[in-house]
């Protein structure tokens, strides 16, 4: 029995790039200095990101927020007296209750924000494990049959049914197999990867060695982009704790199977979030794309059968082997099964994660829970599912947020990211950088991602400066029609999508009064 | 200071031979030697083509592939800026002009008194709270002029190693 006060300060990166380190410093700080005694845990965060740092009191009535906090609040908390602060300014009310939380449909994200994300014993507290216990007690087939009756697809940005996937791998006979999580989350826009990964790591430690126990893998490994050196720290400590806790290790919660799990980093290249480009660089090689055939399920990392799957198709999976695969399908329509994690990002005033059931539309998200732009300008576009997803415009908002919804409109999910701009952008200016980015970040295999998307750039910078617009613009569709159809992966390959969706909806901007050539 | 490699050629010869347990050692090992020296040295590169058995073209091929890796010494302090699409759209390139504007400062580039490297990433993951860098590995968000401005002077005006 303890009478101290349980205090939650987030540990996120994002809470911490705007100071929630320092708010839980001064934090144990006033406590010692009032002699009050405090028990300060750094969960990971809500999601709530535009009130971080998020400062949550344990009271008998649930977990109370404060938020944003900052270092100079932190003292007036304390004198309003923690759990009595109801009325403090800063106040918001029960976290659970509010709006933003209530609306969703956590499952993937159930325990992120909630719990200590390096305590073993709060993860089992909360329902962690239970997964693996029911895994344990099935066949490899059986497992691999849940999944895929699950209806659940990758949610790294190609929706391939991942029970299909684990199936393939199952199946093939080999000496050593393997299981990869794509963590390298390269999409503007997108964070789900890292928040889970930083406030519920052991979740997607629990899916991979559940991944492993059904197709018969020994050995994982978690691909993180370099840009995370927070989510990074979190990983290695979880590993260590899971290894500790025979989460991982020779025996699984004392199974007799083994598995175990490493942490690599990659190095600032957004090629290596595809799979064979991230099974080279895992090899230790340049990143450059593999031809498919053969896939990778069969001759994957060192040539062995290998599961690739994105961060939170591994971390969905514990939910759905402890729930069954019948509950999971039983959220979403359509072939868009179970939650999907959205992150409104950029020019917005609410901006944050969001795990929703499949089908709400853009609108729901963008005004009901973004709830406009942070410059309070009307929003002009949406670019929905990363730098190679398409720009949006308001007329199209009221499409639901699913794979088939969205190529309805020449538009793609990706990983559920979505980018807002106010009515300042310029759209020939974001066609040009789509082009930009795809010549930087290209692997240089095929000739039509390389050479075309640095033409592409000089006929952006053309057409901005008004030479010769019409032959240019027409020159520029040409291009990426062979973009699309001569790639040899997406990069290439769907770098027309945000280029073509700027020009027809924004086809002003293509012809505005000319510009100096751009400088840089 | 900087160390350089050269002189440092045991040291980095233990660092490679630390990781060659590992599979697929070669970016274990060039990120161990830019964390210790700041950036990959060219001595380096007959020293993993001999521990990994491959060509040094190999080698130096899959250096340069990686925007990652320096080819030299940084500023003691490194700021990354995000420049992919949310960072724009709540003004990372008015941050990169006032870089250039008001401190001198280029993107890709190390100040001429050796402070400061800006350089440039795609994304930290930090897009609802953007513009976002990260400072010597701390995450920054919500940067206006003035905090940038803040991070630059900071950086000036601190003279120990990088951290
Ligand atoms: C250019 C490019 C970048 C990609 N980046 C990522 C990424 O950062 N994370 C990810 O999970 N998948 C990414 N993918 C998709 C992967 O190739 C692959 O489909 C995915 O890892 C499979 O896992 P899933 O089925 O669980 O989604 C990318 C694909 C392309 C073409
Ligand atoms: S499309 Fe671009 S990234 Fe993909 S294989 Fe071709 S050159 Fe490489
Ligand atoms: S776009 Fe800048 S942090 Fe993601």
């Amino acid at each position: 029995m303890t009478s101290s006060i349980r205090i939650y300060v987030p540990a996120d990166a994002a809470a911490v790039s705007v100071g929630a380190n320092a708010v839980a410093a001064k934090m144990i700080q006033e406590a010692e200095h009032r002699k009050i005694a405090i028990s300060l845990v750094r969960n990971g965060s809500r999601g709530m990101l535009w009130l971080e740092p998020l400062v949550e009191i344990e009271t008998p009535q649930g977990r109370i927020g404060f938020g944003p906090v900052g270092v100079d609040d932190v003292a007036s908390l304390f004198e309003a007296g923690l759990g009595q602060a109801g009325k403090h300014p800063l106040a918001l009310g029960i976290v659970d209750e509010l709006q933003w939380m209530k609306q969703q449909t956590r499952l993937t994200f159930a325990r992120v924000g909630l719990i200590d994300p390096l305590s073993m014993e709060d993860y089992k507290k909360h329902g962690g494990l239970v997964g693996l216990q029911t895994a344990l007690a099935l066949s490899g087939a059986d497992i691999v049959e849940q999944v895929r009756a699950s209806g659940l697809r990758g949610r790294g940005g190609a929706g391939f049914p991942t029970g299909i996937k684990w199936k393939t791998v199952h199946d093939a006979a080999a000496d050593q197999k393997y299981i990869v999580c794509n963590a390298d989350e390269g999409d503007s826009g997108t964070f789900a990867d890292r928040m889970l990964m930083e406030g519920d790591p052991f979740t997607l430690i629990e899916g991979m060695v559940i991944a492993g126990v059904a197709v018969g893998a020994t050995k994982g490994y978690i691909y993180l982009r370099s840009e995370y050196p927070h989510a990074h720290a979190v990983l290695q400590k979880a590993i260590a704790v899971a290894q500790e806790s025979a989460l991982l290790g020779p025996s699984i919660l004392g199974s007799g199977k083994a598995f175990d799990l490493e942490v690599r980093l990659g190095a600032g290249a957004y090629i290596c979030g595809e799979e064979t480009s991230l099974l080279e660089s895992l090899e230790g090689k340049r990143g450059i794309v593999r031809a498919k055939p053969p896939i990778p399920a069969l001759h994957g990392l060192f040539g062995k059968p290998t599961i690739v799957n994105n961060v939170l198709s591994l971390a969905s999976v514990p939910w759905i082997m402890a729930h069954g695969a019948q509950s999971y399908a039983d959220f979403g329509l359509g072939r868009s099964r179970g939650t999907l994690p959205v992150q409104i990002a950029g020019n917005v005033k609410h901006g944050g994660l969001i795990e929703l059931a499949f089908g709400i539309t853009l609108r729901e998200i963008i005004e009901g829970f973004g709830v406009g732009t942070l410059s309070g300008r009307p929003v002009r576009a949406v670019q929905i599912g990363g730098p190679l997803g398409a720009y949006v415009p308001p007329e199209q908002f009221d499409t639901p947020m699913d794979y088939e919804a969205l190529a309805g409109i020449q538009a793609m999910l990706g990983h559920g990211g979505m980018v807002v701009f106010d009515d300042t952008v310029d759209m020939a200016k974001q066609a040009r950088f789509a082009f930009e980015f795809c010549a930087k970040e290209s692997c240089g295999k095929c000739t039509p991602c390389r050479i075309g998307a640095t033409r592409g750039v000089e006929l952006m910078d053309h057409i901005i400066a008004g030479k010769d617009r019409d032959q240019n613009i027409k020159t520029m569709r040409d291009l990426t029609q062979l973009m699309t159809d001569a790639s040899l992966c997406a990069m290439g390959g769907l770098t027309p999508m945000p280029v073509l969706s700027a020009l027809n909806h924004y086809p002003e901007d293509f012809t505005r009064p000319a510009m100096p050539l751009a400088a840089e | 200071m900087t160390k350089h490699m050269q002189r440092d050629e045991a040291f980095a010869a233990s660092l490679i031979s630390e990781h060659l347990h590992l599979e697929g050692a070669m970016l274990p090992i060039l990120h161990a030697l830019q964390n210790e020296f700041g950036y990959v040295d060219e001595a380096a590169i007959p020293l993993l083509a001999e521990a990994l058995n491959i060509s040094k073209a190999e080698v130096l091929g899959t250096i340069t592939f990686y925007h990652d890796f320096r080819h030299e010494p940084p500023g003691r302090t490194v700021i990354k800026l995000c420049r992919s699409e949310a960072c724009q759209s709540v003004g990372c390139e008015e941050l990169v002009a006032h870089a250039k504007s008001h401190h001198n400062l280029s993107m890709d580039n190390t100040s001429e008194d050796g402070s400061v490297t800006l350089e440039t990433v795609y994304c930290l993951g930090n897009c609802a709270l953007g513009p976002a860098a990260l400072v010597n590995d701390e995450l920054v968000g919500r940067i206006d002029q003035k905090k940038f401005t803040q991070i630059i002077e900071h950086a000036a005006s601190t003279a120990g190693g990088r951290s």
